[in-house]
């Protein structure tokens, strides 16, 4: 190690003093060296993490010049529109940090299309994780953290754009009274409890400022703390191909060369979030004004991550609410705003362990998976954004209205209808379209490519010349395991006695089928070499396989399962 | 002066004070609202023929030749006033192009005299609203402010916080007033047009109008935040977060994905 000049060897003796001390260096070394394999859909989660630091430093900003009190103040400031005007002391914070702070505006705009690029790459990240079945052991714990973060991603844009005490977000957290009032039996202590009194009161805007910078900001930081400590420990994914494996990770060490992509794209994410702060107006709480309880305007709706809900209140139907003597059962709100997100988000989280109950798999998994091999998942998940999809247009349909000059009676009934068909429709097509991507796959590593060349023999015989596929091809369409439904053991053993725990097995067989009954098998060494011995390859099925073989199971009665 | 002094008992010096203080006031009343002057300028016999003929030939299929409507088809004009005329003619929703669930705004097909002509007409058969003044409407003498307040208790439901629009039920909406006149807007207040409510001088004063011109007015200047994006809140911010951001972003990512390491 040459020390020439007098700044390296500055800074030799200061890592060498740090050294002495903390014994970094092992960790360092260790840390420096740790390989991370390479494709753009690994960065995805690193917008997040971006964002989230830019939300940070902005909101520090922020902090500075906001004051959480619900006191009621006259507007005095430049804002001619609000000149004279009553409002809380929140919302004429929110107008002097903006208007009479130099590089306020900018600082509050890059703080709220941060908020939402954040939600928008961890929904991202989320899909990319899912579809390439990256929750897969050993992951299910850390799809649970990711999962924990995106839901106070949530509480945390919730409780951000409810502080500026504006008419939009005022009527925002109207809903939220309703919905807590909503609750059975405890609704109303609940909403008494929250907002420390009669909605609005004076308490709700101190308190979601805690939660706001100092609660979820917390936990946001922990969690993802817990979150890129996992990644470290269980290595990162890689997609497959030629030379890697389950066992190892190929890919470039962190530094230098992860240390100067991330830092660059840092500065990107940082840069495209400052330049749309800077050119496009978002969230004008000059134009809704301060909150008073009485107007609503048309167009309220909330940021895009909780517009799902506001579909699902929209498409729910008045005659939900019943009255069963004397008792009101607000069905009506108990459904959309209770247990549709339930009903979403639960299985999502859940997710991992259905699939590793339904195919019985106990190895750990360090390649991801290309959706198409894996036909019933990527056409859950499709599914699944479909139905938010829906909602979320559901919860826009006003503005659908106006500029598509439609009613909106007909659109809610026809997002009433789409909700429930369009996920199932989209399942089955997703679904056909992964079997037919790896039938393709099949013919491929068979047949080869087609070339166009036509070739005529002697006897007259026209065929068409096939390019053979060269390793690495070959190799990412053949690697996968087959993955079939679990077997079940009949319900009665040899001598006729009923076997203990047939019910949950015949439940988790049902299951297993549903998720690998159809499927299409990748190409075995003896079906390729069968093709390429002597082409006889038309005999072969390139068979999708509708019938469960037997597997671990003693008679062949027990094959057939319903 | 002496010779005035001298008269002043004149059995016609009250007349003459009297005809001479009509003429200042008249003077004074046409230099301080030349166009209230001008509105109120009773239109004249060829006016009030050229109006009824206009009517019978483009608005009495509908309306009816003594313009009392037709049960379902149309509603009666006595009574409706020149604003309301002014309104709907001005702006193109009449006459209809078709029929729909509300009659757009579209390209005027009259020139501004033939629509005060048909105004005068309908003005003509029973008392109703007339058209404003300029000075009515003026958005630099209202108090946006104060129009502000009121816009948000007495419009916004329908038409935005800030006049951008809204939808309706069954395919009627609140239109967008960021391109309406100051005159339009205060007519469609005193006339209440298609799915909008009156709004008569009872419930918000004549000041109060131009109040909420004012407002509507001041929104004409842009957004200090940059682009408005339609001024359509956060489903277009949604849109936008993902189709710009997360799209350059995505875009981003990819690149540095594909430089060789």
């Amino acid at each position: 190690m040459s020390t020439s000049t007098p700044a390296a060897s500055a800074a030799a003796a200061t890592a060498d003093y740090l050294d002495q001390r903390t014994g970094i260096a092992t960790a360092i070394k260790g840390f420096a060296r740790k390989i991370f394999p390479d494709h753009w859909s690994f960065l995805l989660g690193e917008i997040a993490l971006f964002s989230f630091i830019i939300l940070l430093a902005t909101g520090t900003f922020l902090a500075l010049f906001f004051v959480p009190s619900m006191d009621e103040v006259t507007y005095t400031g430049p804002l001619a529109a609000m000149d004279g005007v009553q409002m809380s002391r929140a919302f004429a914070s929110t107008l002097d940090l903006s208007f009479e702070v130099t590089g306020g505006l900018l600082m509050r705009q890059i703080h709220h299309w941060a908020a939402l690029v954040f939600m928008a790459a961890i929904v991202t990240h989320m899909m990319r994780v899912f579809f390439t079945g990256a929750f897969r052991k050993p992951r299910e714990i850390n799809w649970l953290v990711g999962f924990t973060l995106m839901v106070l991603g949530l509480a945390a844009g919730f409780s951000g754009y409810s502080l500026p005490d504006d008419v939009l977000s005022g009527n925002g957290l109207r809903i939220t009274e309703g919905i807590t009032k909503g609750v059975p039996i405890i609704g109303t202590y609940m909403s008494y409890f929250l907002f420390g009194g009669e909605f609005p009161g004076t308490h709700i805007i101190p308190r979601l400022f805690t939660v706001h910078i100092l609660l979820v900001p917390g936990l946001i930081l922990a969690l993802i703390g817990l979150h890129l400590f996992l990644v470290v420990l269980h290595k990162h994914t890689q997609f497959p191909g030629g030379g890697r494996t389950e066992k190892n990770v190929v890919g470039y060490p962190i530094f230098p060369v992860y240390m100067a992509k991330q830092a660059g794209f840092f500065l990107i994410v940082f840069g495209v979030l400052a330049l749309m702060g800077a050119t496009m107006t978002i969230n004008p709480v000059w134009n809704y004004g301060p909150y008073d309880p009485s107007p609503v305007s048309a167009g309220a709706q909330p940021d895009w991550y909780m517009l799902f809900l506001e579909g699902a209140l929209r498409l729910t139907p008045g005659f939900f609410e019943v009255v069963i003597a004397g008792f009101t059962i607000p069905l009506n709100v108990i459904i959309p705003a209770m247990i549709v997100p339930v009903a979403l988000l639960g299985p999502l989280a859940l997710y991992p362990f259905i699939e590793a109950w339904a195919t019985g798999d106990k190895r750990e998994h360090h390649l991801a998976d290309r959706p198409r091999n894996a036909p019933v998942r990527t056409a859950l998940g499709v599914s699944m954004l479909t139905g938010f999809t829906v909602l979320i247009l559901a919860g826009s349909n006003d503005l659908i209205a106006t500029h598509f000059h439609m009613s909106i009676n007909a659109i809610t009934w026809t997002f009433r209808i789409l909700v429930f068909v369009l996920p199932v429709v989209t399942f089955w097509a997703t679904k056909r379209i992964c079997l037919g991507l790896q039938r393709k796959d099949r013919e491929l590593v068979l047949h080869g490519h087609e070339t166009g060349q036509i070739v005529r023999f002697e006897d007259g015989e026209y065929i068409e010349v096939h390019r053979p596929l060269d390793e690495q091809e070959r190799w990412i369409r053949v690697q996968h395991d087959p993955r079939r439904p679990l077997p079940l053991l009949p319900a009665e053993d040899a001598r006729g006695v009923r076997r203990p725990g047939y019910r949950s097995d015949a439940l988790r067989a049902k299951v297993s089928r549903f998720f690998y009954a159809d499927r299409v098998e990748p190409v075995t060494p003896a079906e390729l070499a069968a093709a390429q011995a002597h082409g006889a390859h038309d005999q072969l099925t390139a068979g999708e396989h509708d019938e469960t073989p037997a597997i671990g199971s003693s008679s062949p009665a027990s094959v057939h399962q319903g | 002066m002496k010779a005035i002094a001298a008269h002043r008992h004149h059995r016609f010096a009250p007349v003459v004070l009297l005809a001479l203080a009509l003429l200042v006031t008249g003077v004074l009343y046409a230099a301080f609202s030349p166009s209230s002057a001008q509105a109120a300028a009773a239109p004249s016999e060829d006016d009030l023929t050229a109006g009824s003929n206009l009517f019978r030939a483009n608005c009495s299929t509908c309306h009816g030749v003594d313009a009392a409507g037709r049960d379902g088809i149309a509603p009666s004009l006595i009574g409706v006033g020149a604003a309301a005329v002014d309104f709907q003619v001005s702006t193109g929703r009449m006459p209809m192009m078709a029929n729909g669930a509300q009659a757009p705004s579209k390209v005027p097909i009259f020139t501004d005299e033939q629509i005060r002509q048909m105004a005068a007409w309908v003005a003509s058969l029973g008392a109703g609203p007339s058209v404003p003044s300029d000075e009515a409407v003026d958005p630099a003498l209202g108090d946006a402010a104060n129009g502000m307040e009121l816009f948000r208790t007495n419009c916004a439901m329908c038409h935005g916080s800030v006049g951008q629009g809204g939808a309706l039920s069954q395919g009627k909406y609140a239109p967008n007033l960021s391109e309406s006149a100051p005159r339009t807007i205060y007519e469609a207040m005193v006339t209440g047009p298609q799915s909008m409510p009156v709004f008569n001088d009872a419930t918000i004063t004549p000041e109060e109008k131009r109040d909420i011109i004012a407002y509507l007015d001041a929104q004409q200047q842009g957004s200090p935040g940059g682009l408005t994006l339609g001024s359509l809140g956060p489903v277009a911010e949604g849109l936008w977060a993902w189709v710009i951001g997360i799209g350059l972003l995505i875009g981003a990512a990819v690149w540095i994905g594909a430089k060789s390491s």
